[in-house]
């Protein structure tokens, strides 16, 4: 059997980082502040929301990238205990840690946005089986449970509960099949969100097949998020990754930035509606930059093997892919949908504000997380 | 029956005796506006304002009996269009907007938790929210439903004076809109707005300009739910397909490996373990 080598240094031996954990928190604060406003005001008062732009930055970034970039949780779930490529159990655990604060973090976001968010829980009671949001919405509920469950033995662990950690280990590999098919509902049915909106988005982007692009572009960008976060983990925390780890998401990120790349351009072919990437001005720009950066770039890259053999090249080939979705879901979900006639919008301060401190709180329950639980030590446990 | 209306833009003069009706009835608030140049006002609806009067300056082609190139207004009173098949009802989360078998399309408070999804589906920009209140409800025109309820047309339709807006069955108003434009096709387009549009409204419009001139969005007839509920109808089968596959998987990679485990124990000469694969 493969043993880990325990490679980190003790959490008595790193300082803490007091400066950084500082300004979070003054974030932090500074978005608590928006929020009260908001609940007394209305989101009218911090946000340039209107009735022409009814959904803005929060939504395009905090719950249409959030929801992507936290995919790195059930792929590499998918891989380490479906497809047992056991190698990749070191960085499973801070996978699932992504993922699970990511949709602590949209949720967080959903209860600035929502109208009335008290009522979130409305959507239990009451059923609409019709609306892709409805299905977006259990997801998110159900998702967030399971990816609890699935980070819950780093808290057991660590206060050697053993009786909960015996449970937890004999439902697991269920508990990652749910989470996969829930991931798989949840990333595409926000691409079905879009489809009620046909004549509004414009049609580079605007295709019926939209919830199956979501879904391949969000298990692209799943391991590429890894590649990014554990380079950074790593440098911030002084612990080092096996080199084969990386390598080897970089090299499946060449097989899948090639599906997602050759789906999106057959559908616009069967459409007959590839000479719009040429033809539609400002949206050629912004579809030649979100495809030829953001997915035929890394992928040109991905596949150098000299950019493979170095953590640099691949955290740089990462971070192209992650630019790309998060262009793709902005433009998708807000430059290419259409507001209503004569409205234009720009997210106020305020807005960046909220979205700053939740992604702040992000970090900080990261940092925590990693530093008092048995996130990155790849301790006995081993995939069943 | 399904109640309609049928707003023929050719005999509305602009008073809109509708839009303050609306008001009053409705027991709306006014709103603060500027003068932004134009005659319209307020500029757009609003969770105080569920029905405005569009000011269009169309210029005319000179016409066939010697008339010169001139210049005329036209007028449209908008508001919610009540469709057959309402994209902001199949959106809406929680189904807090649904169809009536009168007509109207109707919002339940008590069920809206706020998400403003209605708004962006709405292919005519109808659903308004209220931005500055701290328990913000979404806000529409009901086809007065209330009225309808009691026996009476909907309030724009009781003050419009030149009888611009005609409260009646939908059956019987598309019959009537076909006559009037087949008595004067000079004067009308010919077409029924509404009547086919993303698979049909209660609100049916005549006009003597094309619609898209007046800011009317261009549909066609499909409903618009139509790809979103194709997405729906494949998640029960994508819930099976993928529990499925995964489980499968698991089994076959697991015995897989338990074989070779076994083969490594019982023969002398070691099996690779699968782990050494590469993805
Ligand atoms: S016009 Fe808009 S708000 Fe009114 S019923 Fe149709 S989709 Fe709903
Ligand atoms: S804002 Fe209210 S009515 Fe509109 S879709 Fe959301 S829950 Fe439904
Ligand atoms: S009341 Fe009648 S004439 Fe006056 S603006 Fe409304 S529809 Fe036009």
């Amino acid at each position: 059997m493969t043993t880990y080598v325990q490679t980190r240094p003790s959490r008595e031996m790193r300082p803490f980082p007091v400066r950084a954990v500082a300004i979070l928190l003054v974030l932090m604060a500074i978005g608590l502040v928006t929020a009260i406003v908001r609940y007394a005001n209305g989101i009218g008062a911090i946000s340039n929301l209107s009735d022409g732009r009814a959904w803005g930055l929060w939504i395009s970034f905090d719950l249409y990238c959030g929801v992507a970039l936290a995919a790195g949780g059930f792929t590499l779930a998918a891989t380490v205990y479906i497809f047992r490529r056991k190698k990749y159990y070191p960085i499973v655990r801070g996978a699932i840690l992504t993922a699970f604060l990511g949709y602590l973090m949209v949720i967080a976001a959903l209860l600035v946005d929502l109208g009335q968010p008290w009522r979130i829980w409305h959507m239990i009671i009451y059923w609409n089986p019709h609306s892709p949001l409805f299905e977006v919405g259990w997801c998110v509920l159900l998702y967030t449970l399971v990816l609890a469950l699935e980070f819950s033995p780093n808290v057991f662990e660590r206060f050697n509960m053993q009786v909960p950690l015996r449970w937890i280990r004999a439902i697991q590999i269920p508990l990652v099949i749910a989470g996969i098919v829930l991931s798989t509902l949840h990333q595409s049915s926000l691409g079905s969100v879009l489809l009620m909106m046909p004549d509004k988005i414009h049609p580079l982007w605007f295709t019926p097949i939209l919830p199956g692009l979501f879904f391949l572009s969000a298990i692209a960008v799943g391991p590429a998020m890894v590649i990014f976060e554990s380079y950074l983990s790593s440098k911030a925390f002084g612990h080092r990754l096996d080199p084969e780890i990386p390598a080897g998401l970089g090299r499946a990120l060449v097989w899948l930035l090639a599906l997602y790349l050759l789906v999106k351009l057959a559908d616009l072919l069967v459409a007959g509606e590839f000479g719009l990437i040429f033809s539609s001005a400002l949206f050629s720009v912004l579809f030649l930059v979100e495809v030829l950066g953001g997915v035929v770039a890394p992928l040109i890259l991905f596949a150098l093997p000299a950019v493979r053999a170095s953590e640099r090249g691949l955290f740089w080939s990462a971070v192209l892919v992650v630019l790309g979705l998060i262009l793709n879901r902005f433009n998708v979900s807000l430059l290419a949908l259409e507001g209503r006639p004569g409205v234009s919008y720009f997210p106020h301060p305020l807005e960046f504000a909220i979205s700053i401190a939740i992604v702040a709180a992000g970090v900080l329950a990261y940092v925590l997380a990693t530093r008092y639980l048995p996130v990155l030590q790849h301790e006995a446990e081993q995939p069943a | 029956m399904a109640k309609a209306m049928l707003i023929d833009l050719t005999r509305c003069i602009g008073c809109r005796a509708c839009q303050a009706a609306c008001k009053q009835w409705n027991d709306l608030p006014a709103e603060q506006t500027r003068n932004n140049g134009s005659y319209e006002n307020p500029p757009r609806r609003s969770a105080k304002t569920w029905t405005t009067v569009t000011f269009h300056e169309i210029t005319q082609p000179p016409s066939e009996a010697g008339e010169e190139e001139g210049f005329a207004w036209v007028f449209a009173k908008r508001q919610c269009m009540h469709c057959e098949h309402p994209a902001c009802a199949s959106a809406c989360i929680v189904g807090a907007l649904h169809k009536t078998p009168d007509g109207p399309v109707l919002y339940d408070d008590k069920k809206c938790m706020g998400c403003r999804y209605c708004m962006i589906a709405c292919p005519y920009g109808v659903p308004t929210f209220e931005w500055h209140k701290a328990v913000p409800y979404i806000r529409k025109c009901t086809m007065c439903a209330d009225r309808i309820a009691l026996g009476m047309e909907p309030a724009c339709a009781k003050a419009c004076p030149t009888d611009a807006i005609q409260f009646g069955e939908r059956e019987a108003l598309i019959v009537e809109g076909r006559k009037r434009i087949k008595a004067s096709p000079a004067k009308y387009v010919d077409h029924i707005y509404g009547e086919k549009e993303a698979g049909g409204a209660d609100m049916l419009y005549l006009s003597s300009v094309p619609f898209n001139e007046l800011g009317f969005p261009e549909l066609g007839e499909e409903r618009l739910d139509r790809y979103a509920g194709l997405a729906m109808l494949a998640v029960p089968p994508a819930i099976v397909g993928v529990t499925a596959l995964m489980a499968g998987t698991y089994w076959i990679i697991k015995r897989r490996e338990q074989m070779m485990a076994q083969a490594a124990a019982e023969g002398p000469e070691a099996v690779e373990s699968p782990e050494e694969e590469v993805a």
